[in-house]
């Protein structure tokens, strides 16, 4: 029997602001433990939430950029169990009015369209951290209260690879529009994975099970790939699936269970009494909606249907903001648009990776490299002289001008000039007119004495034409 | 003991802030072992700089308001030995008008319960009988401004915590409207009912401390927003006019026994004084089914919401740890330990209440009969300025009394003053006379309560009333 899988994701992800969820403490990273820490955040008695603002603003511009439906009320519900990191032994987190609601974000799985339904997006608060030795633990409360913005999406995706696009394209939502840094190995995304097994041309869901908090991406995918094969193995031994929540084991590339629904948790949901229900007017949502940048998705299919760079360039390009963004600054000059992005995911990116450096610290400006693309493709210098300028331009923070004059690169293109030197080639070497004028192939030997004496500066194409017609004259 | 005569004192110089202070500590230790007013007792005088009206005026605390360095128990085991690390706005506010704190007062454990007698460190018993209790759960200061050892203390009032012990001990205890007063750093009971409010000898020295804490907190989203009144300047409006109602059901004398009875008598003499002042008095109406369910919805919502305010008691994080083998085992100890049964049992009961498959049929009906009440109240507050009710069914009960169960019917005039608390309401008790003979004479209280945000008027209308009997 065949089983298509279905896939279920729940994303969270900490926002990047000045202070925490609901307490004025610094919500920043850092190695020092319990140092950004307010008596809110320990769930001293008497402490009140306070919403911040900032958070909430930056959870709708995400609402916005999974075209999400806003409610008119944000309201707040807590979560209820006990657990050593969560002091207040609640979590504030949203359950009747989430930020945004019904949504969806399209993605380009190898160059297929897919569009992944978003059901809800909420704010709520992360929990301290703890750190586990041998027979106590410790607890760093820096966490405790930091904003996390959790999206859930359908049950739509059918593969691991189509499930890591998704993340990799709500990742990048984060990254264009500021919202979070998102850095897998800073904790700040992590992933809750659904998964269930369903027989081939049935449209009836099959039972799925839970594996929460998985860190980074490329446990995801293993993850994912590791429970599709055990779930197959039980199906197909005739066993049954049991809604449950199951742990990946990445050591043994396995999952095993952690608890099942039986044990499953009542949290015991009710409105959050300390904050009343926040009012989103249309005029706020208009203006979070205009600060929204264009996206990674539109942006790659404008660079492939528009400006015909292929899937794989179109994708370098986009799967970082800095680098999209540098190119949207290029193209704003007048260049050629695939030939710039050729240069740079060709030998810019290449430099850059090998010397390990991010595109925002480098010294080649886009005018910069806009100006050597040109010079280029005005034939001023060569294609193989533009990567060593290149090379010299990021090194020695020169205009790419004044380092192809130091170099002494500057094509002869003029005809004039060409056509001096053509005739003097032309009187050393009588024998080969002769041999031309019978028939012999020495035109490209000529051509090349013409590029020997002038130190390869002649325009090559320039060079072959007035040898020609000097030598039609002949 | 009252602020106006403590003020004279202090302004004419015949006595100091510490003279003043340690008369306050000195009556506070010389009162301790007989009425159990306090869990801590602040001898240590501080010099204060201030010029506002409270500037050198002793007070005290209800000890489930926050203060930094001062041990808050909320009269319960399990914080027995707790010391915040920060202060409650509103003893921030008081420190800072130069109000020199003497103590924090014993209440009922965690605010829940309404006798005096449930704190861990013991019964507060009532300034007019000692075998009789102050009512609860802002027990101790209630005692301790009717034993004259402050002229005011902090309360906090969630379903009539601050009005039953001031009606028991023929005290003045105001709960303002919801908001009014910030509650960061008061412990919370039920989040959406709990209240600050002040307890004092009469209505003027309420509304001096009133106009003091009240106010907007940037850490209290819920606190209102500020309003450009001074309610002192404001107790002496004319009245004439004003229109008044009771409720029919709960005043019906045929639910009662004899002593409520003759505590209904003297609730019509009042009615008569109102009329005396200048204002209308109205008999209005409200459905019998609605009125028994008060109390029912009042403990879902106030038990599902401590439930979960509670929980941050655990001994991991501060508190009294009871030690284990596993951060669960710590957990379940510490709390075994730490609550009373009573405390447990509720818990127990707001837990089931929020369970996913009870949560409909219990906690949000409850809340549904809460807003059925509140629009019914709304309404009335629409034709009336307030409503005017005995505050208590009975005088304060004796220590050794068995509280007998009663037909809820029975009830009602022992937990209407949940109406204020349901919609956020201000009200105020003040003492109207007293009930018994001899030995067994005690303070009864008069209920007033107006329409949100009519805090203003509804001190206002108290003050009338109250020197309506002075003049007597």
């Amino acid at each position: 029997m065949k089983y298509v899988p279905t896939i279920g994701l729940e994303v969270h992800c900490e926002l990047k602001t000045n202070s925490k969820n609901f307490s004025s403490a610094r919500n920043s990273y850092t190695d020092i433990p319990n140092t950004n820490v307010s008596p809110v955040d320990i769930g001293y008695p008497g402490i009140l939430p306070v919403v911040n603002m900032e958070a909430v603003r930056k959870s709708i511009k995400m609402a916005l950029a999974l075209n999400c439906t806003i409610p008119e009320y944000l309201s707040f519900e807590r979560k209820n169990y006990f657990y050593p990191d969560l002091p207040k032994g609640y979590q504030i987190t949203q359950t009747k009015n989430p930020i945004g609601k019904n949504g969806y974000v399209m993605i380009n799985v190898d160059g297929e369209d897919k569009k992944i339904e978003i059901l809800d997006t909420h704010l709520e608060e992360d929990t301290a951290s703890l750190d586990h030795y041998k027979d106590y633990s410790l607890l760093d409360y820096n966490r405790c209260g930091v904003p996390l913005l959790e999206t859930v999406t359908g049950p739509c995706m059918h593969s691991s690879r189509e499930a890591i696009t998704f993340l990799e394209t709500l990742r990048n939502i984060f990254l264009y529009c500021d919202i979070s840094d998102a850095r897998s190995d800073r904790g700040q995304i992590r992933c809750d994975v659904n998964i269930s097994l369903a027989e081939e041309g049935s449209n009836k869901l099959g039972i799925r099970t839970e594996m929460k908090n998985i860190n980074s991406f490329s446990l995801v995918k293993e993850a994912i790939d590791a429970e599709i094969k055990r779930q197959e193995e039980v199906l197909n031994s005739g066993g049954v699936i049991n809604q449950e929540t199951r742990r990946y084991d990445s050591e043994n590339n396995t999952t095993h269970l952690l608890r099942s629904k039986e044990d499953a948790i009542d949290y015991r949901y009710f409105t959050e009494p300390n904050i009343p229900r926040i009012r989103i007017s249309k005029e706020l949502i208009n203006e979070i909606k205009s600060e929204i940048p264009v996206l990674q998705y539109d942006r790659l299919i404008k660079y492939m249907n528009e400006y015909k760079i292929n899937n794989k360039d179109a994708n370098t390009l986009v799967r970082n903001k800095d680098i999209s963004d540098y190119y949207e600054e290029c193209i704003k000059y007048n260049v050629d648009k695939l030939m710039v992005s050729n240069w740079l995911t060709g030998d810019v990116l290449g430099y850059l990776n090998k010397n390990n450096i991010e595109i925002r610290n480098i010294s080649l400006t886009p005018k910069m490299l806009v100006d050597l693309v040109n010079m280029i493709s005005d034939g001023k210098i060569s294609s193989h002289q533009g990567k060593q300028v290149l090379v010299k331009v990021m090194e020695e923070n020169k205009e790419p001008s004044v380092v192809v004059k130091e170099m002494g690169l500057e094509q002869i293109s003029d005809k004039d000039e060409i056509s001096k030197i053509v005739d003097k080639i032309l009187e050393d070497n009588p024998n080969l007119v002769t041999d031309y004028k019978n028939g012999k192939r020495v035109f490209d030997y000529m051509v090349g004495l013409i590029m020997k004496e002038t130190r390869g500066k002649a325009n090559p194409k320039i060079a072959a034409l007035v040898l020609k017609e000097k030598l039609e004259c002949i | 003991m009252n602020i106006r005569e403590v003020r004279s004192e202090l302004d004419t110089g015949k006595s100091t802030v510490k003279d003043v202070f340690l008369y306050s500590v000195n009556m506070a230790k010389k009162y301790q072992k007989e009425y159990n007013s306090f869990v801590t007792i602040l001898d240590d005088y501080l010099e204060v700089k201030s010029d506002s009206i409270l500037s050198g005026i002793p007070y005290a605390l209800k000890d489930n308001i926050s203060t930094k360095g001062i041990l808050t128990t909320a009269s319960s085991k399990i914080l027995a030995n707790y010391v915040p690390v920060y202060n409650a706005t509103v003893y921030d506010k008081l420190k800072s008008a130069g109000a020199t704190l003497v103590g924090k007062t014993v209440m009922d454990e965690l605010a829940m319960g309404g006798t005096g007698m449930t704190g861990h460190t013991g019964i507060v018993r009532n300034p007019y009988d000692k075998e009789r209790m102050t009512g609860g759960s802002s027990a101790g200061s209630a005692a301790c401004v009717k034993l004259g050892i402050v002229p005011f203390a902090i309360g906090s009032d969630t379903g009539d915590s601050v009005r039953k012990p001031a009606s028991y001990t023929g005290t003045v205890g105001f709960k303002p409207t919801y908001g009014r007063i910030s509650r960061y750093g008061l412990f919370p009971y039920a989040s959406s009912l709990d209240t600050v409010g002040v307890i004092a000898n009469n209505v003027y020295d309420v509304a001096v401390v009133t106009d003091v804490i009240k106010g907007r907190d940037p850490r209290d989203m819920t606190s209102l927003p500020d309003e450009d009144i001074s309610y002192v300047d404001n107790l002496n409006n004319d009245i004439k006019g004003k229109k008044l109602f009771y409720i029919k059901e709960i005043v019906d004398r045929s639910l009662y026994g004899t002593e409520t009875n003759e505590l209904l008598d003297k609730f019509d003499k009042t009615i008569d004084k109102c009329k005396e002042l200048g204002m209308e008095v109205y008999e209005e109406s409200i459905p019998m089914e609605l009125l028994t369910m008060i109390y029912p919805a009042y403990m879902a919502i106030s038990n599902a919401e401590a439930t979960s305010n509670d929980a941050n008691l655990t001994g991991i994080h501060f508190g009294n740890t009871i030690d284990g083998k596993t951060v669960e085992e710590i957990i379940t100890n510490t709390r075994t330990n730490g609550f009373s049964g009573s405390i447990k049992r509720r818990f127990i009961i707001g837990s089931y209440i929020l369970n996913k498959e009870n949560q409909d049929r219990l906690f949000l009906n409850a809340c549904r009969l809460r807003r059925m009440i509140v629009d019914k109240m709304n309404l009335l507050f629409k034709k009336y300025d307030a409503m005017i009710l005995p505050t208590t069914e009975t005088v304060a009960p004796r220590i050794d009394e068995k509280i007998e169960y009663k037909e809820e019917c029975n009830m009602l005039l022992d937990r209407h003053l949940i109406i204020g608390n349901f919609g956020g309401y201000p009200s105020i008790t003040i003492p109207c006379g007293i009930c018994g003979i001899e030995k067994s004479a005690m303070p009864i209280g008069l209920s007033i309560t107006g329409n949100v945000y009519n805090d203003s008027l509804v001190l206002n209308i108290a003050n009338k009333i109250q020197e309506g009997w002075f003049r007597e």
